[in-house]
Parts: C-alpha cells; sequence; structure tokens
C-alpha cells in the first residue's frame, strides 16, 4: 500500500498539478486518488475534526447494502428464465445465467453516467461527485432485464444531465437521479418497461420453448386484472421468486440491506417506518372501503409485491432529494406510502406506483421542509416572555 | 421636438430600429429570458410543421396588431385600452384562423384550440401595453415583427427537436434511416408528451445563458 501512494505521489500526480502536461485532466486522476486514498488536506484555521468517512465512503456504505438485492436479484434472472423454459437447473447455472444478463446493463450504466460526471467536472473544475457511484448501481437494479442496453445509456445521461448537472451537481438535485432514469425509461420507451414479457428474459435459442401456461405477469399486473386466487404464495413473493425488475423482487434481501443502512447510519430509519406507515394506513382504509379484490388483498401483500420494499429503503431514503428535517421526513414518508398505494389499487394505467410517488414527493421535500422550519420558528417565538416595553419619557 | 421631425431624422433601418428586431432574438427573448407564452410552445410543438404554421400566425397577428394599436394610441383612451387591445388581437386571430382553414385544413385541426388562444398569449398583449401604446407604426411594427419571430425560432427549434427524437420524422417525412430501426432504435415517446417540450425549453435557456453570461443573475 505504501509502495503504491509513493508511486501515485512521485510518479504519477505531478503530470497532472498545475504545469504538467495532463493538468487538464487532473480532475479525474483527483477522483482515482481519493479513491484509493483519503485526501492529505489540512484544514488551515481554527480546529476542525475531520472523518475518514466522506462521501465517497459513504456510498460504499449504500453498495454493500445493495449488494443482497444484487446477488438474489442475478440468481433470479436466471432461475425465472429456467422455469420459463422449463427447464431444471442448479443455483450455479442460474447465477451465472443472470450474471451474464445484468453485468452489461450495470457497466453501461455506469460507463455512461460516470463519462458525464467527468466531462462536467473537468469543465466546471469542481471535484468528480461520487453520487454516481449509488445511482449507477441503482440503475440497473430497478430495470427489466430485458431493457435494451443502449435505452439505458440514453436514460443515464438524461438523469445525471438534466436530473443532476441542470441542478449544479450532486447534492443539488431535486429529484434522485436512478428514479428519473427509470421514469424517463417508462414514458419514453413504454413498450419494454410495462406489460407482461419484458420481466423474463425469454430470447430463445434453438430447441427450446416457453413452457405451457407461461404468462410472465409480474403479481401487481396480476392483481390489477383481478385474479386474486393466481397469486404466488405469499413465502414465494417474501424470498423473492417472481418477475419483477432485477433487484426489487426479494423483501428478504431488501430487508437485509435495510439491516446495513441502519446499522451504519446512512440510511434513514425515520423515512423507511413512515413509508411503511403510510402504505399500512392506505392499505387498511381500502381494506375498509373494499369495492374490489385489489382492495380486499392483506396489508402486507403491498409491502412484498413490486418496488415497495425496495423503493422504501433505497429509494425513499436519499439523503439529497428527501426532507432534511425531522418531522418533515415523518409527513415525506408517510404521504409515500399513501400515494404508492394510492396510484397501485385506484389507477389501472399505472401497475405500480412507488416510483411515481416517491419522485412526487421529492419535489415535495424543500416545501415540506420550509413549513417544518417555519412552525418550529413559531413554537420557539411562543415561548419567548414578552418583555415590557418601558415607558417613554 | 415633435413626432414629424423626429420621424424625418431617423433612417427607417437605423440603428434603434435594428435593434428592436435583433434583440428579441436573442437576449430580450420572449421564451427564453421574459419566460413568457410558455403554454403554448408546450401544447403545439409536437410537430414541425404545427410550429411553424404557429410561429407564421403570430408573426402575422403580432405585427398587424401592433401597428394598429400604435396608429390607434392617442385616440384609446387609458382606462379601457385593454379591452381595445383585445377587440384588435381577437379580430385579427379570427382572420388568421379563417386563412389556415382554407390553405391548410389539416394544420388548423391538429392546432384547433391553439390559434384561437393566441388572443391569450402573453407576449402579444405584453407588447402591446410596453410598446405599441408608446411608439409610432414603424418602430412598433419592427418590435411586433422581432417579438413574433424570437417566440418563433424557440418554437421551431423545440418543434423540430421533439418532432426528430419523438416520431422520427419532420414534416412528416421519415427521416430517420431504416436500418437504425432494425438495429433496435425506437422512437422516444416521452418527446411527445409535455414535459418533454419544457425541459427541452430548458436546454435552450441552458445552451444561451452558457454563451452569453449577462443574462445569468447572480443573486
Amino acid at each position: 500500500m505504501k509502495a503504491l501512494h509513493n508511486l501515485i505521489e512521485k510518479k504519477v500526480k505531478p503530470h497532472f498539478e498545475q504545469d504538467g502536461k495532463l493538468s487538464k485532466f487532473y480532475r479525474t486522476f483527483e477522483a482515482f486518488e481519493t479513491f484509493l486514498f483519503v485526501k492529505g488536506d489540512v484544514t488551515t484555521r481554527g480546529s476542525h475534526i475531520r472523518d475518514a468517512i466522506d462521501m465517497k465512503r459513504t456510498m460504499f456504505h449504500v453498495i454493500i447494502a445493495l449488494i443482497p438485492t444484487l446477488l438474489f436479484g442475478m440468481w433470479n434472472v436466471g432461475y425465472q428464465h429456467f422455469q420459463a423454459i422449463g427447464v431444471d437447473a442448479d443455483i450455479f447455472e442460474a447465477f451465472w445465467f443472470g450474471l451474464l444478463r445484468v453485468l452489461p446493463l450495470i457497466i453501461v450504466s455506469y460507463a455512461s453516467g460516470l463519462a458525464i460526471e467527468f466531462v462536467f467536472a473537468t469543465i466546471r473544475n469542481h471535484e468528480v461527485n461520487e453520487g454516481f457511484l449509488v445511482s449507477g448501481l441503482l440503475i440497473p437494479l430497478i430495470i427489466p432485464v430485458t431493457t435494451p442496453l443502449w435505452m439505458v445509456a440514453v436514460a443515464t445521461v438524461f438523469a445525471v444531465i438534466i436530473g443532476k448537472e441542470v441542478f449544479g451537481g450532486t447534492g443539488m438535485n431535486i429529484l434522485n437521479p436512478a428514479l428519473l432514469a427509470r421514469a424517463f425509461l417508462f414514458f419514453a420507451y413504454p413498450a419494454h418497461m410495462s406489460g407482461d414479457d419484458v420481466w423474463i428474459y425469454t430470447t430463445l435459442q434453438e430447441g427450446q420453448q416457453l413452457v405451457d401456461g407461461f404468462s410472465g405477469a409480474t403479481p401487481l399486473a396480476v392483481l390489477a386484472t383481478g385474479e386474486v386466487q393466481s397469486l404466488p404464495s405469499v413465502f414465494e413473493m417474501f424470498i423473492g421468486t417472481i418477475p419483477g425488475s432485477i433487484g426489487e423482487t426479494s423483501t428478504l434481501a431488501v430487508l437485509l440491506g435495510a439491516f446495513v443502512l441502519i446499522a451504519t447510519g446512512v440510511g434513514s430509519l425515520r423515512i423507511m417506518l413512515s413509508v411503511v406507515a403510510g402504505g399500512l394506513f392506505m392499505g387498511l382504509l381500502f381494506n375498509l372501503f373494499a369495492v374490489n379484490e385489489f382492495m380486499e388483498i392483506p396489508v402486507y401483500y403491498h409491502f412484498i409485491l413490486g418496488g415497495f420494499a425496495f423503493g422504501t429503503v433505497y429509494m425513499a431514503t436519499d439523503p439529497v432529494s428527501a426532507s432534511q428535517t425531522g418531522t418533515g421526513k415523518y409527513i415525506y414518508g408517510f404521504l409515500i406510502g399513501v400515494i404508492t398505494l394510492l396510484i397501485r389499487v385506484v389507477n389501472p394505467a399505472f401497475p405500480e406506483g412507488m416510483m411515481l410517488a416517491i419522485l412526487f414527493m421529492n419535489v415535495f421535500a424543500p416545501l415540506i421542509d420550509h413549513y417544518v422550519v417555519r412552525a418550529n420558528i413559531k413554537r420557539r417565538l411562543k415561548r419567548v416572555t414578552p418583555v415590557e416595553a418601558e415607558p417613554q419619557s | 421636438m415633435s413626432d414629424k421631425d423626429n420621424n424625418k431624422k431617423e433612417a427607417l433601418f437605423s440603428p434603434r430600429n435594428q435593434k428592436l428586431l435583433t434583440n428579441p432574438l436573442g437576449k430580450d427573448n420572449p421564451i427564453n429570458v421574459q419566460v413568457l407564452g410558455i403554454c403554448s410552445v408546450l401544447a403545439i410543438t409536437v410537430q414541425l410543421r404545427t410550429s411553424i404554421v404557429m410561429a407564421i400566425s403570430v408573426v402575422a397577428v403580432m405585427g398587424l396588431a401592433n401597428v394598429i394599436i400604435s396608429l390607434l394610441r392617442k385616440t384609446i383612451p387609458p382606462r379601457i385600452r385593454i379591452i381595445v387591445q383585445l377587440t384588435v388581437i381577437a379580430s385579427l386571430v379570427i382572420l388568421v384562423d379563417q386563412v389556415l382553414k382554407a390553405f391548410v385544413y389539416d394544420v388548423s385541426r391538429q392546432l384547433s384550440v391553439f390559434v384561437g388562444l393566441i388572443i391569450t398569449n402573453c407576449i402579444i398583449m405584453g407588447r402591446l401595453e410596453a410598446f405599441a401604446l408608446q411608439n409610432k407604426p414603424w418602430p412598433s411594427f419592427l418590435d411586433g415583427i422581432g417579438n413574433a419571430a424570437g417566440y418563433g425560432w424557440v418554437l421551431l427549434a423545440v418543434g423540430f427537436a421533439r418532432e426528430l427524437l419523438g416520431s422520427g420524422t419532420l414534416m412528416g417525412y421519415n427521416v430517420i434511416p431504416g436500418f437504425l430501426y432494425e438495429m433496435g432504435y425506437e422512437d422516444n415517446g416521452f418527446m411527445i408528451l409535455p414535459p418533454m417540450a419544457l425541459i427541452t425549453v430548458g436546454v435552450i435557456i441552458w445552451i444561451q445563458r452558457h454563451k452569453d453570461r449577462d443574462l445569468v443573475d447572480i443573486s
């Protein structure tokens, strides 16, 4: 490690400094350097305590938390594929198959997104922002496995430029960039983002055919048609052996990730709990006034179906686009839960509501914060004991 | 100095008059800088054809309305000036609408209510109030044409981008080569929806401000 550090400091770095021949690409160099070593900057005035956990390392915690869903998602891609063609495959075969399908999506997402980040950092001469480390992995996890690669690239570029760089880069964005990429795909290429044909990889080789009765519909699509009896079992939906976007199907894997996020303090427990509370509230309300079978399903179904769990843990808790104030987080999360179920159950045009609900509340988060802060100021002003004005002489 | 003296001295295309024509195209653009008339930009830019027809209609209405109001400016009582302006614009819009129906019926049907809604286009009222009421007919005419052209080019740019990316056509003709579709290219359905018009306008504003730093307000 020491030798590597010396090599970088002595041999590589001078090329990128002020009058080196590669000084234009200093930011690119810096990004890779801080990837390996924490910067040696020392604050010059006053006393400051610097934590080794900078943004790059915070983001890494989220990446670690995403690993369970990623691994399970890869296996599930293979599993669903072999189920669809009626082949018995062992766990490694399924995983390998999924790996080969998912890896290109991840590479394309990272390559296109980071390319934009580096270009902007070089033009604007600021540090390369680490925010994309997480977005770049989230994007492939929330899309169907059959999404064409060029669409992933276009959506990622759109999300990074319009969702983030326009507002000034990481930390300034109003919307969650990964969800924006998904929303872009959803509205731009609806045929690849919804329906029954996209969730399972069914490009067949010679001699293969789909099994009889194969539908490929996600449980939410099944519910939207009102055929509650043909749902997968609760156990299957919890473990995640159901069709869906790559990373979203397994509630179990998401719970593992949630544990990591909460234990390291990176993800906000308040938001997660209040999203679930909001979902619970709306679900019970639907149960109470049920007029169709979708409204009658037990509330906990909603948590293990579709992207609810994934969105709650990884997307709603995005520290940039969520509410910042404590009370604000409760309101923000609760409304996400309510709106998600509202869209799912009441609006037949959108089978899943998590994406739109989070994006919607992202937009409202600053407003919520504003009023929470206002209310706080008002409350504290009331506590002030009014002083009698001195009589003017 | 009376009006007449002024008239004789100033050439038809004096620098001041040229500015009236060119300013609205760039740093005083009604859409990019003043952010007026956005509603019609969202509504009718799905295709380039409708954008062109709309742009021409607005140029006609705005140029003529400015001239008419400018001619009447000394006789209009200030208290009812808005009503007079509206009447003038409405009459002109009806004329334009009839012409469109007579010569380009299909486009007129696509534009539907939005031709009528030119009446409510804030740019037109704004220029009548801000310029035509205080200035002579010729500068007013230039101002009207200039602002309408400033509105028009943004309309064309947005219409161009939206039709090209959203439908793969321009003026209704296929321009994206077939082999791209065979390779898996698909038209972007999002471009047809109004939000993308807003984002396209936003990108135009972004580029313009990047080039012209005077427009960036640091507050």
